[in-house]
């Protein structure tokens, strides 16, 4: 990715064909420059007007005791919001309740999801049609398949009880025990999710040279050993990504908790995204809301880091 | 179904190519059988749900409550969809103009996101910056920002400027939020013009603008399409900032107009399935169109294959 204008003079070909004079050439590497802030310099301040500010406005707020409703001066408070949270049994609470829904949902996705990925890079026909039919959860809304899945596992008349009944099983209060709220949370985002692992591990899979696998049969390799020094080494990489981007977006989650059981029953599907929400907006303590809001932001730029990282050593290597 | 063909296709003893070596023997075969079946049931699970939706939709109501649930054998009916366009009194229902609502919202930002994303993407590509791979960096890392988050501070600079409960201010933050994903999905596709062609067109005397313009954004469209359909079902099923940054229900866009009809002591289930097919429909198909870039696409233009 060098500058393509110096590059025009450096080749012989071209420069016997008719070149701009001198003159004219250092004028247009000039507005080089003037076109590239041209160009990006509208799409820049769109994100430091509607990112970078909006997050500095919730940084300043987190020092103070500013309350939307109530109005009036906001009242310095230095780092009073911070250690409140960090030292608060109830947000203690929502970091293990995420925690356990991040972990819980990503495994499962990842492992359902390589899985499906695995099943159909080994079939030969029909590939592009089956992998069409398990991306259509993906492509939902989180509020349509919040709304459909509350519907479905409703205690009374959901057809997932139904079914259950049928087969001689016992009724289960998906949504309504406290136990059960997030194991359905978390079966539902894994439902919703799986196909976006399974989508990149498919990528990952076909890119795999057949020869190699050739040429591994010539020495009677088992199915097993194959899978784990070829398969598996090659799509690693593209697999850890997918994995990362899953748990940050799973650690933001916030619409499908919302539809689906709104924190409840008690506070046994609160993530730390639905607990900001409450203070924010039920709460209005905007102070401490941005607090906390600024301290998910700093684990999110870790994993952010992390992710971005990655990516750019698989890119280069 | 295609799970069916698959299988038959798979069992079937008449094969065009010579059997490869791993499928020797009687083992390969039920391995594979197995592996069909394994298959199919994991798209029965996951496909059950949005097969149920429809079915909801155009039950009557006393199927949709069924215990236990009918899975074949209700009269079918269209009178939710029905319900989902036309109003009790037989105006516009609030729904359809939640629908209108979030074209035009969707529309406008995607355009917006386009407009301001492309030629940056192209800039990106093309010149040699200042830490250009920290801003595409920092770029791309503002989209993974939690909208809980964003939403506080961004509520109350609205409420400071008249933003809040408007489709401008959803377009606004939609628009930001589309941005980046659009810089960097479009980077890899300018990245795969040659910037040959630009040098050729200005030998001949164009301008690096008007190269650009003649010779490389022409080359761009299928990208540039697919691209902005990826950014519109982003804003399309955005719900977050929807349910927050507005109230009326001239402004509202569709997910919190769907999602407010369960906020009653009843809820119409047929209602809601068929408001969500209705609202998922054209993200399917619009999904359907760009299926070659899906992984680009998902993965915020990261990764590419």
């Amino acid at each position: 990715m060098s500058d393509p204008a110096p590059a025009t003079t450096d080749r012989p070909g071209q420069v016997a064909s008719a070149t701009p004079p001198a003159p004219g050439r250092s004028r247009r590497r000039l507005s080089d420059r003037g076109l590239a802030v041209v160009f990006i310099s509208p799409a820049l301040l769109l994100l430091l007007g509607m990112s970078v500010f909006p997050l500095l406005w919730a940084l300043y707020l987190s020092f103070t005791d500013y309350s939307a409703t109530r109005g009036g001066p906001a009242r310095f408070v230095g780092f009073g919001n911070y250690t409140a949270i960090l030292t608060s049994a109830q947000v203690h609470q929502r970091a293990l309740t995420t925690l356990i829904y991040v972990v819980g949902a990503v495994t499962l996705q990842t492992v359902l999801g390589f899985t499906i990925a695995y099943l159909i890079s080994r079939r030969t026909h029909g590939r592009g049609l089956l992998t069409t039919l398990f991306l259509v959860p993906m492509m939902l809304s989180p509020v349509v398949v919040g709304l459909f899945w509350r519907f479905m596992l409703d205690a009374q008349f959901g057809v997932i009880n139904s079914m259950l009944g049928s087969l001689g099983l016992g009724q289960v209060e998906w949504l309504t025990r406290q136990r059960t709220a997030l194991v359905s949370l978390i079966m539902v985002d894994t439902w919703q999710w799986t196909p976006f692992i399974m989508l990149i591990a498919l990528a990952g899979l076909t890119a795999v040279p057949r020869y190699l696998y050739e040429a591994a049969s010539i020495d009677r390799a088992s199915e097993w050993f194959r899978f784990r020094t070829i398969t598996l080494p090659l799509v690693w990489p593209l697999l850890l990504i997918a994995v990362l981007f899953r748990a940050i977006e799973a650690f933001r989650l916030f619409d499908l908790v919302y539809i689906l059981t709104s924190g409840g029953p008690g506070v046994s599907t609160e993530t730390l995204s639905f607990h900001v929400y409450k203070v924010a907006f039920l709460g209005f303590n905007t102070g401490t809301a941005s607090a906390y809001g600024i301290l998910m932001v700093l684990v999110v730029i870790v994993l952010t880091q992390l992710y971005l990282r990655y990516l750019n050593k698989l890119k280069e290597g | 179904m295609a799970v069916s063909v698959d299988k038959a296709v798979a069992a079937g003893p008449a094969r065009d190519r010579p059997p490869r070596v791993r499928r020797r023997g009687g083992r390969g075969r039920g391995r594979s059988l197995l592996e069909v079946v394994l298959l199919t049931v994991l798209a029965v699970v996951m496909l059950f749900p949005v097969l149920w939706m429809i079915e909801t939709s155009i039950k009557e109501n006393r199927d949709v409550y069924a215990i236990p649930a009918e899975f074949i054998g209700f009269t079918v009916t269209l009178d939710h969809f029905k319900d989902v366009f036309v109003a009790g009194d037989g105006g516009r229902s609030a729904l359809s103009v939640a629908f209108l609502n979030s074209v035009v919202v969707a529309g406008v930002s995607t355009v917006l996101a386009t407009v301001l994303g492309v030629p940056a993407a192209w800039a990106y590509s093309r010149f040699t910056l200042r830490a250009k791979k920290d801003q595409l960096f920092f770029i791309l890392s503002t989209r993974f920002m939690p909208p809980v988050v964003v939403v506080v501070p961004i509520f109350l600079m609205y409420r400071q400027v008249g933003l809040i409960d408007t489709k401008l201010g959803l377009i606004l933050i939609y628009a930001a939020f589309n941005v980046p994903f659009t810089i960097w999905m479009m980077k890899g596709f300018v990245d795969e013009v040659p910037a040959e062609y630009e040098d050729a067109a200005m030998l001949d005397g164009y301008t690096r603008l008007q190269a650009f313009w003649k010779f490389t954004l022409p080359l761009l469209v299928p990208g540039i399409a697919a691209t902005a359909v990826f950014a519109l079902i982003f804003s399309w099923n955005e719900f977050v900032f929807a349910i927050f940054l507005t109230s009326s229900d001239s402004v509202r866009t569709a997910p919190p107009a769907i999602a407010g009809l369960i906020g009653g002591t009843t809820v119409d289930w047929g209602l809601v399935a068929a408001a969500s097919v209705v609202f998922a429909l054209p993200v399917l198909v619009f999904a359907y169109l760009v299926r070659r870039h899906l992984v680009a696409g998902v993965t915020l233009g990261a990764v590419r294959r």
